[in-house]
Formats: C-alpha cells, sequence, structure tokens
C-alpha cells in the first residue's frame, strides 16, 4: 500500500515506531555496528571519568530509529532529508517512540512533497529527538 | 573557545567500501526488521539494486574514514566533554551495497553559546559515489560542554 500525497493532511501522524528498551548489549552492538566507538556509551568505567552516572545512548541510534519511522512508512528512495536534534540523553531503561507529523504539503523539485515533524521521546514522555524530514509523495 | 580561523578548513577526502556484511550489522543494531535492509533477494524484489544503506549509516561511514579524536584535538575538544547537537542529510541518490563513497569534508562553522560555556563546530561532507554521482550532503554539529 502505497502512501498518496493526495491523501495526506497537514496534521496527520505517521505510524509510530516502539522500540524495546535501551540496554547494555545495545550500545555494545551500536557501538560495534556504526564504528562509533567512543567509549562514554559503552564503558562505564570511562563515563563515570567523564562526570556520568552511567553509559548513555548514543543519539545517532535514535536518529537510526528516526530513520526506520521514516523508511516503514515510505520507501527510502523518496526521503528527501533528514535532520535531528539532540535534545536529552538516552538513559539506560529508556523506551525510544518515534512519532512523526506531516507539517506541510508542498511542491518543489517538480515533486510533490510534505514536511514532517519527528520526535523520539522516552516512556515518560521526554523529548531525547527532535528534528525534520522531507518526503516525495506520488 | 575553538579557533575560528578554522572554518573552512578541509578535513579530508576518503573513501569508504558499502559492505553487505556491515549493513546487515547495522540493521541488526537498530533492530530493523523490514528484510530489505539485510535480505537481498527482498532488496531486489523492492526495486533495490543491492542492500540499501539506510538514511543515517552514511555518518557511521563517515567516521570510519575520519579520525575524530584527531578532529577533536584540531579544534581542542576533548572526547569526554563533548555531545553531539545536530545531524542532518539531504539525500541525492540512494546507496546500496557494493558502492564506493566518498567523503569530502569541512569544517563550516565554529561558535559558541551562554558566553562560551557551550562550544560549537560543524562539520559538513558532500558524499559521491564511485560514478560521479552526488549521493548526499551531511552535516554534523558537535557541542563541547
Amino acid at each position: 500500500m502505497t502512501v498518496q500525497y493526495s491523501d495526506i493532511q497537514v496534521g496527520d501522524e505517521i505510524p509510530l515506531l516502539k522500540l524495546q528498551p535501551v540496554n547494555r548489549t545495545t550500545l555494545a552492538f551500536y557501538c560495534g555496528a556504526s564504528g562509533d566507538h567512543n567509549p562514554i556509551h559503552v564503558d562505564l568505567d570511562f563515563a563515570r571519568k567523564s562526570g556520568m552516572d552511567d553509559v548513555f545512548a548514543h543519539g545517532m541510534l535514535s536518529a537510526a530509529y528516526l530513520g526506520r519511522l521514516l523508511t516503514a512508512w515510505v520507501s527510502q528512495s523518496q526521503v528527501r532529508s533528514l535532520s535531528v536534534r539532540f535534545t536529552g540523553i538516552t538513559l539506560l531503561g529508556h523506551v525510544p517512540t518515534c512519532t512523526g507529523k506531516v507539517t506541510e504539503k508542498f511542491e518543489e523539485a517538480g515533486e510533490q512533497r510534505v514536511r514532517l515533524a519527528l520526535r523520539c521521546t522516552n516512556q515518560y514522555g521526554d523529548e531525547k529527538l527532535a528534528g525534520e524530514a522531507i518526503v516525495a509523495l506520488a | 573557545m575553538a579557533d575560528k580561523n578554522l572554518i573552512g578548513h578541509r578535513t579530508g577526502v576518503f573513501s569508504v567500501d558499502v559492505e553487505k556484511g556491515r549493513l546487515r550489522f547495522f540493521a541488526k543494531a537498530i533492530g530493523e526488521t523490514d528484510p530489505i535492509y539485510t535480505d537481498e533477494a527482498a532488496a531486489k524484489a523492492a526495486g533495490h539494486r543491492a542492500l540499501p544503506v539506510p538514511p543515517t549509516f552514511l555518518k557511521c561511514m563517515e567516521s570510519e574514514g575520519r579520525d575524530v579524536v584527531e578532529l577533536l584535538n584540531l579544534v581542542g575538544f576533548d572526547l569526554g566533554r563533548v555531545l553531539h547537537a545536530e545531524q542532518s542529510f539531504v539525500y541525492h541518490k540512494m546507496a546500496f551495497a557494493g558502492d564506493v563513497l566518498t567523503f569530502d569534508g569541512f569544517i563550516s562553522d565554529i561558535y559558541e553559546k551562554k558566553g562560551g560555556a557551550l562550544q560549537f563546530v560543524v562539520m559538513e561532507a558532500r558524499v559521491t559515489n564511485q560514478h560521479g554521482e552526488h549521493i548526499a550532503d551531511i552535516r554534523s554539529s558537535l557541542v563541547q560542554r
């Protein structure tokens, strides 16, 4: 089922993506797979020396979840841009939930496009990432 | 304060192979359930020529070719105090397993907020593939607290 431009209204929410709780294994996998080897995300001793109580999630892990939110909704070939601001730190035990809302419909570069406001929050509703994406729709 | 004269500094050009095993590992790490990111037959059935590079993985490939610690040293940042503030991607064409992507980077901005308590460095890179096609532009903003 393909998402059609004519079926989309400003204010529409796209299907949300709820993840599993973040644990140390999640972060170890993301460290290895992403190539982001900053020890602050996996090495408790390093994190404490840097003044943190514990390791915490890579911001780019939640950004990847927002990527999944988009590509679960449309084909990746329709995604024109994705930008995120890291507004909070995702701690161990947090359950990321990604949402997207259509904020604008417009034509650009000969295409019908929509602008989405994206958010990733934890289970308490605290925002961790805020972002925006532009997606082309037929 | 990082030296504002570093604005415009070229951070180097390098190329990275897109390896399908690496893409599968990344898919596992982010809990991806869509088979087009792990199963070549599913990717081809969806119209892709190979496993796609997912939207944020370009940033991972960039950090593979660039020594972040060296870059942080250049701007006088300390790894333990640095956080990622913003990240953006503008996509022109998709990239796939088997491609060779070239990253051409530069420092696009250096500024501070809160009277110098927060220092920001913004880096950008133009990404092209082995055919010289423009794949994406990526922009990363780091903050030292």
